[in-house]
């Protein structure tokens, strides 16, 4: 493999782009030419889960468009837009043909990025470097849908000078849940505030996951409250040196 | 009925500390003792398939494995009733009643018994009924309603319990479980004697030999089902299985998703009243075959495996909502995932609009579930027909979600003006943004900075980024 397209989801393209730039470091490293097409916006995931599917139909097929022909595999820094592609837009074009078949198309050739660099390129050590207590809340997409589980900390294991701790239910949901978490505020909260309670007796410094989701949540959470956790997307891990 | 205000009933149960204490505790004992007893079998993952399976074929020809059940319990003597809705079914057990001159009834646990509000019903037709179940004894003690489908007084504490007993009894208060067990107990022996007429659920009904299986850890439904001289079963219509067999699937996943249990400490199987020459069981059998909206579901083949629930609960332990916020504030009989799935199609997706919105969507459910309820996909799918059913989109709230929306699409399809509306929006928040975050956002993000804080804008997106450093190499 020498060449990859990436899908960088509009949380980070907008709020945290040193996140792509960290995903674009790691896979140029392992050798990867990177392409961007600037056509890419969002997967339409926001208005699906909210109930308005026509319209997120409209915003995906504009993503199958910017992807259908890509022959190289696409790379997303979130196993969250990936398997809306992935799993939901089978749901969503189900009465569409056309857009069906291009959607199976570009589904099984999309790899969400700690799935591409185990299972597709079987790499588990980037070199990465990281003194610290780390530990790892698994976004619900990429455990429940795209069924991910061990590949994320096989990467984390494999960082220099890492010390990993599992945090108690590490699989329960940060309280995200996209719009969820502003249609039920105080639900959203009472779940984060579990989540922050577990991350803290894990006595871990830093907390990685694979979605800016969750992490915009957690360090809403953080911030606001003064913690002094740090949080990291895996692609900013695995792009550290000491 | 009133329609269901989710949110509204979640502001008083985020307050109640107590009751999320006993919503945590309850919920990861019920959740380790699963993850135990599911460990245990092999074939966890083949179960469920075959369950699941099971379910969808029996589903899809419900019509006629509800002719072939009636017909069973017919020949073993039992008689068979159908009732389109609550009032019909809460009617046909109160006359069956009152024929019979019934005065006490003794009641083991039921959610569809909830669902037609049936103790109200002997209430207004002058006949006492008595819940058996421990959890439903306390409940019905306290005139209060079921928090979980098996745990029903899950929301209530040892000291609660204890007061309450003290007060309504007229005893001393003790701490200790076993003795309140004890004077529950005694107080329930006297109304099994005295009862004239046994009320039970139904787990499952099998269609090739009219029985119908009750599973308990108590004995009181075998005592309710068996004392009395009638015995009234009341099961939703999609509580069937075809064959005898399919049980030892069956009893075997409801016991371990329940309560963690290899098999519940009773199970009954009945059927028909007692026979010639047999000392013991119901002189009479009636089974009253619930639809209440059942049918419903079954004509959506986009939901319709919402029907294929056993009522095990594990969805409601594993729950991150639920956890937080209990039972009663869903509003209806059922809770949890189940509930946001059901109740909207049992009573009206007007009625419980709020309810397929009460899920992050995180998808927990569906891995404990033992039949393999896709619970994201059908919330989503009733998700969908919310936003395409006029009449809930009046409210202002609404307005304003389906044109921002629109906009948003607006956008997303020209990544031009999409890049454009970042540089506004980035040079509006930057005299706000200080602090590397928002502490203060207009409606409807104020939701969020509530609570949290919300990111800033970066100074370049990443295209922006990525496109000077593709001139850096050129």
């Amino acid at each position: 493999m020498n060449s990859a397209n990436i899908f960088i989801s509009c949380l980070v393209d907008n709020f945290f782009p040193e996140v792509g730039v960290s995903m674009v470091n790691v896979l140029e490293k392992l050798g990867i030419g990177i392409k961007f097409n600037n056509e890419q916006t969002c997967c339409g995931q926001p208005a699906f889960n909210t109930g308005y599917q026509s319209d997120a139909r409209d915003v995906a097929k504009k993503l199958l468009d910017t992807y259908r022909d890509s022959d190289d595999p696409i790379v997303c820094p979130s196993g969250s837009c990936t398997a809306m592609i992935k799993v939901f837009y089978r749901d969503l074009f189900k009465n569409d043909p056309e857009y069906r078949k291009i959607a199976d198309e570009v589904a099984s050739n999309i790899y969400e990025f700690t799935d591409f660099l185990v299972n597709k390129l079987q790499v588990v050590d980037v070199g990465a470097e990281y003194r610290g207590k780390v530990t790892y809340h698994s976004s619900c997409h990429l455990l429940r849908e795209l069924r991910l589980e061990k590949e994320p900390r096989k990467l984390i294991d494999s960082v220099k000078g890492i010390e990993f701790v599992e945090m108690d239910m590490h699989d329960a949901c940060c309280g995200f849940g996209g719009t969820f978490s502003i249609k039920m505020p105080h639900i959203s909260k009472s779940m984060l505030e579990e989540k922050m309670k577990c991350t803290i007796e894990s006595g871990a410094e830093t907390l990685v996951s694979t979605d800016m989701g969750c992490l915009m949540n957690i360090n809403g959470y953080i911030s606001r409250n003064n913690l002094k956790i740090k949080t990291m997307h895996i692609a900013q891990l695995l792009d550290s040196k000491k | 009925m009133n329609n269901i205000d989710f949110l509204q009933n979640a502001e008083i149960s985020l307050l109640n500390d107590k009751l999320r204490n006993s919503l945590k505790n309850t919920t990861n004992r019920f959740r380790s003792a699963r993850a135990g007893a599911v460990s245990e079998v092999e074939n966890w993952q083949s179960l469920r398939d075959t369950a699941r399976n099971i379910k969808k074929e029996t589903i899809s020809e419900l019509d006629n494995y509800l002719l072939q059940l009636e017909q069973s319990v017919r020949d073993a003597g039992g008689e068979v009733h159908w009732a389109r809705d609550a009032e019909e079914a809460a009617y046909i057990i109160t006359k069956l009643a009152s024929v019979n001159g019934v005065k006490t009834v003794v009641k083991s646990k039921s959610m569809a018994t909830e669902e037609i509000e049936l103790n109200k019903a002997f209430e207004r037709s002058g006949i006492r009924s008595i819940e058996t179940d421990l959890g439903e004894y306390v409940l019905q003690l306290s005139e209060d309603k079921p928090s979980h489908i098996i745990a029903p007084a899950i929301h209530k504490t040892k000291d609660e319990i204890s007061e309450l007993f003290s007060v309504k009894f007229g005893i001393p208060r003790h701490d200790e479980p076993e003795i309140l067990t004890a004077i529950a107990r005694n107080k329930l022996r006297n109304e099994f004697l005295q009862s004239d007429m046994g009320v039970s659920g139904v787990n499952f009904a099998v269609a090739e030999t009219g029985t119908i299986v009750i599973v308990e850890n108590e004995g009181n439904a075998r005592m309710s089902t068996t004392v009395p001289k009638i015995h009234v079963a009341l099961m939703g219509i999609e509580k069937i299985i075809p064959k005898f067999e399919h049980l030892s699937v069956f009893l075997s996943l409801l016991a371990r998703s329940a309560t963690g249990q290899k098999s519940s400490t009773y199970v009954s199987f009945i059927s028909g009243p007692r026979r010639e020459n047999e000392i013991d069981g119901p002189e009479q059998f009636h089974l009253v075959l619930l639809d209440n909206g059942r049918t419903n579901i079954l004509a959506s083949e986009e939901t319709r495996e919402s029907l294929y629930c056993i009522r095990c609960g594990a969805c409601l332990n594993i729950c991150p909502v639920y956890r937080q916020v209990g039972g009663h504030t869903y509003g209806w009989v059922y809770s949890g995932p189940i509930g946001a799935v059901i109740t909207p199609q049992l009573l009206g997706i007007e009625k419980a609009h709020q309810l397929p919105y009460a899920s992050s969507l995180c998808g927990a459910c569906k891995d404990v579930c033992p039949v393999k309820i896709d619970f994201p996909k059908v919330l989503l799918e009733l998700r969908k027909n919310i936003k395409e059913n006029s009449t809930l989109q009046h409210d202002i709230h609404e307005r304003i979600e389906g044109f921002s929306f629109r906009v948003w699409k607006y956008i997303m399809k020209h990544p031009s003006l999409y890049r454009l509306l970042n540089r506004i929006a980035y040079y509006v928040q930057k005299p706000l943004s200080g602090k590397g975050y928002l502490s203060r956002l207009p409606y409807p993000l104020s939701a969020w900075t509530e609570d949290r804080d919300f990111p800033v804008i970066a100074r370049k997106q990443f295209r922006e980024i990525w496109r000077e450093k593709k001139e850096d190499h050129e």
